[in-house]
């Protein structure tokens, strides 16, 4: 058993710190260390410096533009991403849609499609959920209808994440209402232009604009837009849960969170002290950065063993679960710290300026435990498939 | 990086999976329980030809060489099995301070009776008010010709009563709760003014209160130096709380393993009762804590080691803490979800419940942990 790092891979480590320090732009550096929303214009800015470089599409196999990194590579170029406060990459093109398009698209689909993501000549967002279908995503029921070589496409979208800047949409239609409701699923490729397809923006409890709801009123989409066979949309969006994810936990970013709410324990005072000083709320930042040592060695069991090309072991159905449970509680610590400081909405304040930022993330991180599979369903999954609780 | 065991551990893990599984069903545990101090003489020749009474030891003394992780790996399985013999009191805890800071000559005196099984010893430094505080030590001793006499009491000292020699923590100088002014001395159970009144603790084990009146000590029986034993103790009680959380780790494994397969068997309304969501969250939040409290253990098995004092008891601390939680929460749901049945002295489900319960506040409760964290984190 060990866990040190091999002189390669701490080499590595220092040739992205070197490269982060800098290259890496101080509006963007601020914006990301406060909580701080990012535009398109910044987060197209950052991609492109990081596809220059090589190390955009990190997760990506050479052939496809990618930098041909270990498991272990990527994570350690994740930790030194969030130690120096660059902005995570929130692309669903890079994360979800490339790896499908790898293992399912057709040639002129990968042709066309990845080179676009990877130049950010693409925003690409995600049509999976509907206004009823959440959790119970396979309930959807958005039509694709056939129609010569096109489909005609009716029904929303709803939860569409930076819809306002994509100009595609991958979404899952239901081409097919026979048999199971997982059947007559199929995943299709959208261009936003269309005619028929109109986005409306949903404002998230932040107070921001990051939602949508996307509207589709017989928008004619090209049958070459399907991805893999008709009826088989299920089966493509699920092959995304079995991609690696050895950063899903978010442990980088919640370490740089961590040693933030410290320093802001120490740099600000009540009753003529450091707020380090009052024993409940010590106790409470010790309990979470306990928590987030736990979750750390549990994501470092799960890449010990993707490293060594094995099945990760049961401890990864757990790393969203935890990992979004240390999430939301430090950005809960992250207000408790700021006190009426974190009132101000949208306004100067008194306090300091990462105060007031506390309320914008608490409340957006409340959206972790209910986006990619809420907590519940997390549960019931891991119940049926980790403990075999599945009873007909 | 990998968190691959050795093929020694693995070993060392297959041998004590085996003796359990053998010599330590839940039925034959009984036996060992019904005896006058939960102790079977056997079981413990067993273990000494295992060569498990020697796995921290170095060789020439007639140990393996073997470390934390290694001890993890029998602490573990004795977890799995709920083993009662005081295995971590006398090995890990007792054994593991003489190898640590023991003269030559009292390595050369005690360790190889120990590995041999033919010597138990027990670390004396709990006392009436201190709680989970090794450093708050009322004990004295007091210079006396060329030795040292021995007053005080001791309070529910973990296997002292079947210790055949005690360390004991003293005051030596200093005020009450002063790190500085604590020396251990080895004390022979047998001596003149020593009294041991032993009793039964809730998971089977045995413990005891001591007295001692005016105990006579040559200066050899000394460890370490005069005043500066608290760092060798806190050392010592650290590397036995990981291995104790090893041990909590395999009875919460088991208990959620049980728990599991009773949902899956018992059924109420005609559906096996596993198949209710109220019922199948709680068993999916007992199985999350129990890979969390194992990702803790090979953290802390790692981090003890770290000769940078505040790094180990960071490291230790959060551990137990974490561990301490979760094991509350297994032992509790454990129970709850077998029912009735759960509640029955007859079920091994109630003795992982008390002996997690006992873990909760073994070498300090979860708070003391929490707490210490806290400070060292504040102060880095």
């Amino acid at each position: 058993m060990n866990i040190e790092f091999s002189a390669e891979e701490k080499a590595f480590q220092q040739e992205v710190r070197a490269w982060f320090t800098k290259n890496l732009p101080a509006d963007l550096k601020h914006k990301t260390e406060i909580g701080q929303m990012l535009g398109k214009d910044d987060m197209i800015r950052w991609q492109r410096m990081l596809n220059e470089k090589g190390w955009l599409v990190t997760g990506w196999p050479k052939e496809y533009g990618g930098p041909d990194w270990t498991p272990t590579q990527r994570y350690i170029f994740d930790m030194e991403r969030a130690r120096a406060n660059a902005p995570i990459g929130l692309s669903m093109g890079i994360i979800m849609l490339g790896p499908v398009l790898m293992h399912y698209g057709t040639q002129e689909q990968k042709d066309f499609y990845l080179p676009r993501i990877r130049n950010c000549e693409d925003w690409w967002c995600q049509g999976y959920s509907e206004p009823g279908a959440g959790s119970d995503l396979a309930s959807l029921k958005t039509t694709a209808v056939s129609d010569g070589d096109h489909y005609v496409v009716n029904g929303s979208k709803i939860w569409t994440t930076y819809g306002h800047w994509a100009n595609r949409i991958f979404c899952l239609v239901r081409t097919s209402s026979a048999g199971k409701k997982q059947e007559g699923i199929s995943f299709l490729l959208i261009d936003m232009d269309t005619p028929g397809l109109e986005v409306r923006p949903i404002i998230s409890i932040d107070g921001e604009h990051h939602l949508n709801q996307t509207f589709f009123t017989d928008v004619r989409v090209p049958k070459k837009n399907l991805v893999g066979p008709e009826g088989q949309g299920w089966t493509v969006a699920k092959y995304l849960l079995t991609h690696e994810r050895t950063t899903i936990a978010g442990v980088a970013d919640s370490k740089v969170h961590m040693a933030n709410l410290k320093r802001m324990a120490h740099e600000n005072s009540a009753n003529g002290q450091p707020l380090m000083a009052d024993a409940s709320l010590r106790t409470k930042l010790a309990k979470a950065e306990i928590d987030l040592l736990a979750l750390e060695y549990t994501n470092l069991r799960t890449l010990a063993a993707t490293a060594a090309g094995k099945a990760p072991g049961p401890e990864s159905s757990l790393l969203k679960l935890d990992g979004t449970a240390v999430q939301q509680k430090l950005s809960e610590l992250g207000v408790e710290l700021a006190g009426q400081y974190a009132w101000p909405w949208k306004a100067d304040s008194v306090g300091p300026e990462e105060f007031a930022a506390t309320t914008m993330r608490y409340a957006f991180t409340r959206a972790a435990t209910i986006y990619g599979g809420s907590d519940e369903v997390q549960k019931n999954v891991i119940a049926k498939m980790v403990l075999g609780l599945n009873f007909k | 990086m990998n968190f691959n065991l050795s093929d020694e551990q693995k070993m060392i893990r297959n041998a004590v999976d085996k003796f359990i599984r053998n010599d330590y069903s839940f039925d034959a545990r009984k036996k060992v329980l019904d005896t006058e101090h939960g102790f079977s003489r056997s079981h413990w020749q067993q273990f000494a030809e295992m060569g498990w009474l020697g796995i921290p030891f170095a060789e020439d003394q007639g140990g393996l060489g073997g470390g934390i992780l290694d001890i993890a790996q029998v602490m573990e399985a004795f977890g799995t099995g709920m083993v009662v013999e005081p295995y971590l009191s006398s090995v890990v805890l007792a054994g593991g301070l003489i190898n640590m800071g023991g003269s030559q000559a009292q390595k050369d005196a005690l360790l190889p009776a120990l590995i041999e099984g033919k010597l138990l010893l027990a670390v004396a430094y709990t006392e009436r008010e201190s709680r989970s505080n090794p450093v708050d030590v009322q004990t004295r001793a007091e210079k006396s010709g060329g030795g040292y006499v021995l007053n005080g009491e001791k309070a529910v000292v973990l296997g002292a009563a079947l210790a055949d020699k005690l360390i004991v923590s003293t005051r030596t100088s200093g005020n009450r709760l002063d790190e500085q002014g604590i020396s251990l001395f080895l004390v022979d159970s047998k001596a003149a003014g020593v009294s041991i009144q032993g009793f039964r603790t809730m998971e089977g084990g045995n413990a005891a209160n001591i007295k001692f009146s005016g105990v006579k000590l040559t200066a050899d029986a000394l460890i370490g130096q005069e005043g500066k034993g608290f760092a060798l103790l806190d050392n010592a009680i650290d590397h036995a709380t990981v291995a104790a959380c090893a041990d909590a780790l395999g009875s919460m494994h088991s208990a959620m393993r049980k728990t599991v397969e009773y949902l899956k068997t018992r059924k109420q309304f005609d559906v096996p009762i596993g198949s209710f969501q109220a019922l199948q969250h709680r068993a999916v939040d007992m199985f999350t804590a129990v890979e969390a409290c194992r990702s803790m253990v090979l953290m802390a098995s790692l981090k003890v080691s770290d000769t940078n004092p505040v790094e180990r008891k960071m490291a230790v601390s959060a551990a137990k803490q974490f561990v301490g939680e979760k094991a509350r929460l297994v032992a509790q749901q454990a129970v709850q979800m077998h029912g009735g049945i759960g509640m029955t002295e007859e079920l091994d489900i109630g003795h992982y419940f008390r002996r997690l319960t006992m873990f909760c506040s073994l070498f300090g409760t979860t708070e003391y942990h929490l707490n210490r964290y806290a400070d060292l984190m504040a102060a880095a």
